[in-house]
């Protein structure tokens, strides 16, 4: 029995120099299931965003382990998540984990990225934050914007 | 993957010509050669975005922070030629209200 979706798992350094390889990676998978031109480019923007803090993190606490990066390959979207730790994911597990946003809650480990949390936001439709054990970010865009709802557009983040 | 810096003097103006990407990886470099020029004599520094194909928030962030320097040392920053998918950082953030930016040259000479 096979999965109704296709899975991409990968694990970089958490150095910046490899920021440029998940561009291009980010590139051939959304490229492969037919998005467009500028929705590639607003991926490779945010997908970079989330590895830029993911590497600053690490770097932060001198630990130079890795980044995990898991491409959940849908018919009608595409599922990055991007892991400031080496574990592998447990797909599944992590989107029991990631629950709605809290508005009471600060995100400051995203905050060092400026801009960067503001852009993933404004550039996919969906964007899920978990700090649990180190941060993941749980980011969605949809093949055909125009199918979803509006509300869907948002940040959640959960702890 | 690369940045490419090019500086030269134009009159009292310091031009950076930059092609390539700008990310975490190459936006140290480009930040130390924009604040070096910034606070050198002249009247300040336009750079040329003609040839960058990718930028993110850390290219904002350098921008920003040229920006501040440049305020505080009372010269001109301005920024020409960016492609659209660098514009619209710029314009999503509002930061295009914010920084001086000159498209309108794109493709002339």
């Amino acid at each position: 029995m096979g999965k109704p979706f296709d899975f991409v798992e990968m694990k970089l350094p958490a150095k910046s120099e490899y920021v440029g390889v998940l561009r291009l990676t980010v590139s051939g998978v959304a490229n492969r299931l037919g998005f467009s031109y500028e929705d590639i480019e607003d991926l490779k923007v945010a997908v970079s965003e989330a590895i830029t803090n993911a590497v600053k993190h690490a770097y932060f606490e001198e630990d130079q382990g890795e980044v995990t990066i898991g491409f959940g390959m849908y018919k009608d979207r595409l599922e990055v998540m991007v892991a400031d730790y080496g574990d592998s994911f447990d797909l599944e597990k992590i989107k029991e984990d990631i629950g709605p946003y809290d508005r009471e809650m600060p995100i400051d480990n995203m905050k060092e990225g400026g801009f960067g949390l503001f852009l993933i936001d404004a550039l996919m439709d969906k964007v899920e934050i978990n700090n649990n054990h180190g941060v993941v970010v749980l980011m969605t865009k949809y093949l055909h914007e125009n199918e979803v709802g509006q509300n869907d557009d948002q940040i959640s983040t959960t702890q | 993957m690369n940045l490419h810096i090019d500086d030269y003097k134009d009159g009292d103006l310091y031009v950076l010509k930059l092609a390539g990407e700008i990310d975490a990886y190459t936006a140290p470099q480009l930040k130390e050669k924009l604040l070096e020029l910034i606070k050198t004599e002249g009247i300040g520094v336009m750079v040329d975005l003609e040839k960058i194909n990718y930028m993110d928030s850390t290219g904002l962030g350098v921008f920003i922070s040229a920006l501040k320097t440049a305020n505080e040392t009372n010269r001109s920053f301005k920024l020409i030629n960016l492609q659209e998918n660098v514009y619209r950082l710029f314009n999503i953030t509002g930061l295009n209200e914010v920084m001086d930016i000159d498209n309108t040259i794109r493709g002339g000479k």
